[in-house]
């Protein structure tokens, strides 16, 4: 039987065809991916199943049955659930606070049970292993555990057909496999699974079948044991890609950025980075492996100054910059990737014009006299689309926010990578980004190595940091753990024991 | 054609058109119940505005000092904070310019412009107060606004009772000097045979020069509004200000300095409410400030011209002569039927209700998408 059924589907945003006659049929009781470039269409076409957009034209079935999805809660009716690419989180409630926003358990006399709902979350949190904070508020969890906020928000409401957009993206591998498991026992509850992920080897461990679609069109449906990794990244950019870069040897110079000593405490007074240090010279990449909540957004944050740092320096070029202010680290040559693009990386609501000069609208020839120049503006991104790929090719004047995540966040590689800077930080540079995009961003960087400049690459994802780093370091609860060059001599699994603590063998 | 009505629903001077014709209707209904007939008393309400020169020109006059404390919301509103200490600004914008015009003594044109900026200064500190007290130690904008505010009616009333300020057997102060006024041809009007030569001249100035207070506020409000909308849309302060207002997490990634533009934008937003103070007092009769039970609303009605004019800096403009034109209409309304001018809060405050709900208008908008269903 067929859990749903996209029949011809079709979603213009004003002349911009986003959908153009694509179909789904997904079998009850099945994990099925959907896969295509950054802004192919697939959160697109979700929306429309979860009710969220109206389609202009096509049909749909639930169970068969065909079915008018006219919003969100008609979609929840229906079984349907769905945990959105960006979250959809009240920043200033807490995580169970959040939970049942929407599906409040009320007494009689419409007083909240908070008792009892609380002891329903709990009770899904531990069955799947979704560890939460109940009491955290959200503004203050990291983004790997705000995901897991969202989907027991979603199993909480009793889902039946489950929409993951890219749910793993900010999972750590042990995380993923996790979720591959709870997907798994979700499948023999005969519930129905839709994900969109960008990572084929997901794709390979968890998936019965893959649809693929490019650019707002259909491409083809396949059972996921008949074909390889090559084969579907193909299938979907329409060329052969290089799934694992070749970065060739570097030739490092002087020490550009040095982190000594360095300690964090976290809101809670908590020390969350202890006595840190770090060198990166330059043309080289230095990675830090580890997992998530080990210190890794506490460091950047006070990198660009925006936490207090208790001990410890950081030097650029020898020159202090702790604790002075995000501007000065920016002058002083450094540029970050930041892994939450909207709570860090964009102004959503300027346009993407506006958004590739943040840090420079004050300077010539973006200005002049304190007026804007909107021509150069508009030049200056219409080069950085152009370079980087950003789809679709004319949205210099939409907002931001209409952009597809990858999208997004090629434009703020754009922008970074074309900022002036002697160390360049990438955290989760690739998050969300399609193989061939993944391909283009590692290629950027690299050559950013090979132009001379230090890069630092703070990713969850060990193998990209496998595939691009000259040294690696390994950080766990705060610290350095193990540092060592990247010969090939310590294997993936060693750094994974590593990171999971098993390391501590100064 | 449904697709039309709904492309129309979403434009937002559809729905603050359609809102005003609500407001009307329920001020409508208001006056049939209370007995009056509505339609008469519609057209002595426009009469009221239009039938003389002087009555539009009153218009005018009225609107002045709300569409620059509209234009004080507007800004703090497109910098992503909420000005609703407008009111408290203005006051004291009005108590320096009283200051400063009576007891300075300056050539004319250089005294208004000294009572103008000095009036910025003093409205823009107090408004400065609440951006550093947000910045800080982010106390929320309104509770320290609505706060000052009654600081400053009290600091009105406190300026009158010092020593020489008073004017003798009245509860106000004295008048501002005549250098500081800023009325349209003012010495000619307090000439001697200035009475006399106005009302031998033609329309304009035996009808509006003679028997109004207009003046050249208007000018300088116009003025504000597009250097506002210039700082706003193609400045590099403008820039940050909004970045700061939209996303202040990114903003300070990007290196911008959160904190100065939180008060660098409450101080901005205070001055230009300064201006309305410091014109509203050159500008026209009494020229003086005056004991106070209650405040006189020119920052709150700013704020209900700030939404009518799509907080727009432009719109403003528009919405304020609007405002000012049916206040004003409503006294002959009142005069020639007796219908009490309260109708004219009920009309004014169904509108605004209207507009602030303006989303019910693209809420049905997608009702209508929703029937037609797919194509
Ligand atoms: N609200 C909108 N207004 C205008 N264009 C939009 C809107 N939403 C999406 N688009 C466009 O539609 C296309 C498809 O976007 P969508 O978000 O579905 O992509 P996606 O396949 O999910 O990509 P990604 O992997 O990057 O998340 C993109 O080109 C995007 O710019
Ligand atoms: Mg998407």
């Amino acid at each position: 039987m067929d859990a749903v059924y996209m029949k011809n589907i079709y979603k213009y945003f004003g002349d911009f065809c986003a959908l153009d006659d694509v179909s789904l049929k997904v079998q009850k009781g099945t994990i099925h991916a959907l896969l295509g470039e950054n802004g192919a269409g697939k959160s697109t076409l979700m929306n429309i199943l979860y009710g969220f957009y109206n389609s202009d034209g096509g049909e749909i079935f639930v169970n068969e049955e065909k079915v008018n999805i006219k919003n969100p809660s008609s979609a929840i009716n229906l079984g349907i659930g769905m945990v959105h690419q960006h979250f959809m989180l009240v920043e200033t409630l807490t995580v169970l606070q959040n939970i049942i926003l929407g599906s409040e358990v009320t007494n009689r006399l419409g007083i909240l049970n908070m008792k009892k709902a609380r002891k329903e979350i709990m009770e899904i949190s531990e069955k799947y292993g979704l560890a939460i904070d109940p009491d955290a508020l959200i503004s203050n969890i990291s983004v790997g555990m705000q995901q897991r906020v969202e989907i027991l928000k979603t199993l909480y409401r009793g889902a039946d057909i489950l929409i993951l957009d890219e749910p793993t993206a900010v999972l750590t591998p042990q995380e993923i496999s996790e979720l591959i498991n709870i997907m798994q026992n979700l499948i023999k509850d005969d519930k129905t699974i839709i994900i969109i992920t960008h990572k084929l080897k997901e794709i390979k461990e968890s998936s019965d079948f893959c649809t693929v679609i490019r650019r707002g069109k259909y491409i083809d449906t396949v059972e996921v044991k008949d074909v390889s990794e090559q084969g579907l990244a193909s299938m979907m950019v329409g060329r052969d890609v290089n799934l694992h870069i070749d970065r060739g040897e570097c030739d490092p110079k002087g020490i550009v950025f040095e982190v000594k000593g360095l300690t964090v405490a976290d809101y809670r007074g908590l020390d969350k980075v202890k006595d840190f240090n770090i060198k990166v010279r330059s043309g080289e990449i230095v990675g830090i492996a580890g997992i998530e909540g080990n210190g890794q957004k506490e460091l950047v944050e006070a990198i660009m100054c925006l936490a207090h740092t208790k001990a410890g320096n950081v030097l650029i070029n020898g020159k202090e910059i702790q604790n002075t202010n995000p501007k000065n680290v920016l002058e002083s040559g450094v540029s970050v990737i930041h892994e939450d693009r909207h709570k860090r990386g964009l102004i959503l609501d300027y346009s993407v014009e506006l958004n590739t000069v943040t840090q420079k609208f004050k300077k010539k020839p973006f200005s002049k006299k304190g007026i804007l120049n909107f021509e150069e503006i508009n030049n200056y991104a219409k080069k950085l689309i152009g370079q980087f790929d950003v789809r679709p090719d004319d949205c210099e004047k939409t907002p931001i926010r209409a952009l597809s995540g990858g999208n997004q966040q090629k434009l703020i590689i754009a922008r970074q990578v074309s900022e002036d800077f002697e160390i360049i930080i990438a955290v989760q540079p690739t998050r969300g980004l399609d193989v061939g995009a993944i391909e283009f961003v590692h290629k950027e960087l690299v050559r950013q190595r090979n132009a001379g400049k230090a890069v630092l690459l703070i990713s969850l994802e060990l193998e990209e940091i496998m595939d691009l780093s000259d040294s690696i370091g390994v950080i766990y609860d705060g610290k350095i753990v193990n540092f060592f060059e990247n010969d090939g001599k310590v294997s993936e699994q060693e750094i994974g024991l590593m990171m999971a603590g098993g390391g501590k063998n100064e | 054609m449904s697709n039309k009505i709904q492309k129309l629903l979403r434009k937002t001077w559809v729905s603050i058109l359609l809102s005003v014709v609500i407001g009307f209707g329920v001020g409508a209904i208001a006056l049939a119940i209370a007995g009056h007939n509505p339609f008469r008393a519609y057209s002595y309400l426009f009469q009221g505005i239009f039938s003389q020169p002087r009555h539009v020109a009153w218009t005018i006059i009225n609107a002045t000092p709300i569409i620059l404390t509209a234009l004080s919301v507007v800004f703090a509103y497109k910098t992503g904070l909420f000005n609703i200490g407008a009111d408290g600004q203005f006051m004291m914008g009005a108590v320096a310019a009283v200051f400063l015009g009576h007891y300075l003594h300056l050539p004319p044109i250089i005294h208004p412009i000294v009572v103008i900026l000095g009036a910025m200064l003093v409205a823009g500190i107090y408004g400065g107060i609440v951006g550093l007290l947000k910045a800080k130690f982010g106390i929320n904008e309104v509770i320290t606004s609505i706060m000052l505010n009654w600081v400053a009616l009290y600091f009105n009333n406190y300026y009158i009772t010092l020593p020489g300020v008073r004017k003798p057997n009245t509860d106000a102060s004295w008048e501002i000097q005549q250098t500081a006024y800023i009325r349209v041809m003012n010495n000619v009007k307090f000439a001697d045979d200035g009475v006399e030569r106005l009302r031998a001249g033609n329309w304009f100035f035996s009808d509006v020069v003679l028997r109004t207070d207009l003046n050249y506020g208007i000018l300088i409000a116009i003025a504000a509004c597009v250097l506002v909308w210039f700082i706003l849309n193609k400045t590099t302060l403008g820039y940050s200000l909004k970045a700061v207002g939209f996303n202040k997490d990114a903003a300070e990634f990007a290196g911008i300095n959160v904190k100065k533009n939180i008060i660098t934008s409450m101080f901005i937003a205070g001055a230009i409410a300064g201006i309305a103070g410091a014109v509203f007092i050159m500008g026209q009769a009494p020229h003086r400030v005056t004991t106070l039970a209650f405040s006189e609303q020119y920052g709150f009605h700013g704020l209900s011209v700030a939404l009518i004019g799509a907080v727009h800096p432009i719109g403003i403009i528009f919405a304020g002569l609007f405002f000012g034109g049916i206040r004003y209409g409503s006294g002959s309304m009142q005069a020639r039927m007796g219908v009490p001018n309260e109708i004219i809060s009920i009309v004014i405050g169904s509108i605004v209700f209207f507009i602030s709900i303006a989303s019910l208008f693209r809420i049905i908008a997608d009702r209508i998408e929703k029937k037609k269903g797919g194509k």
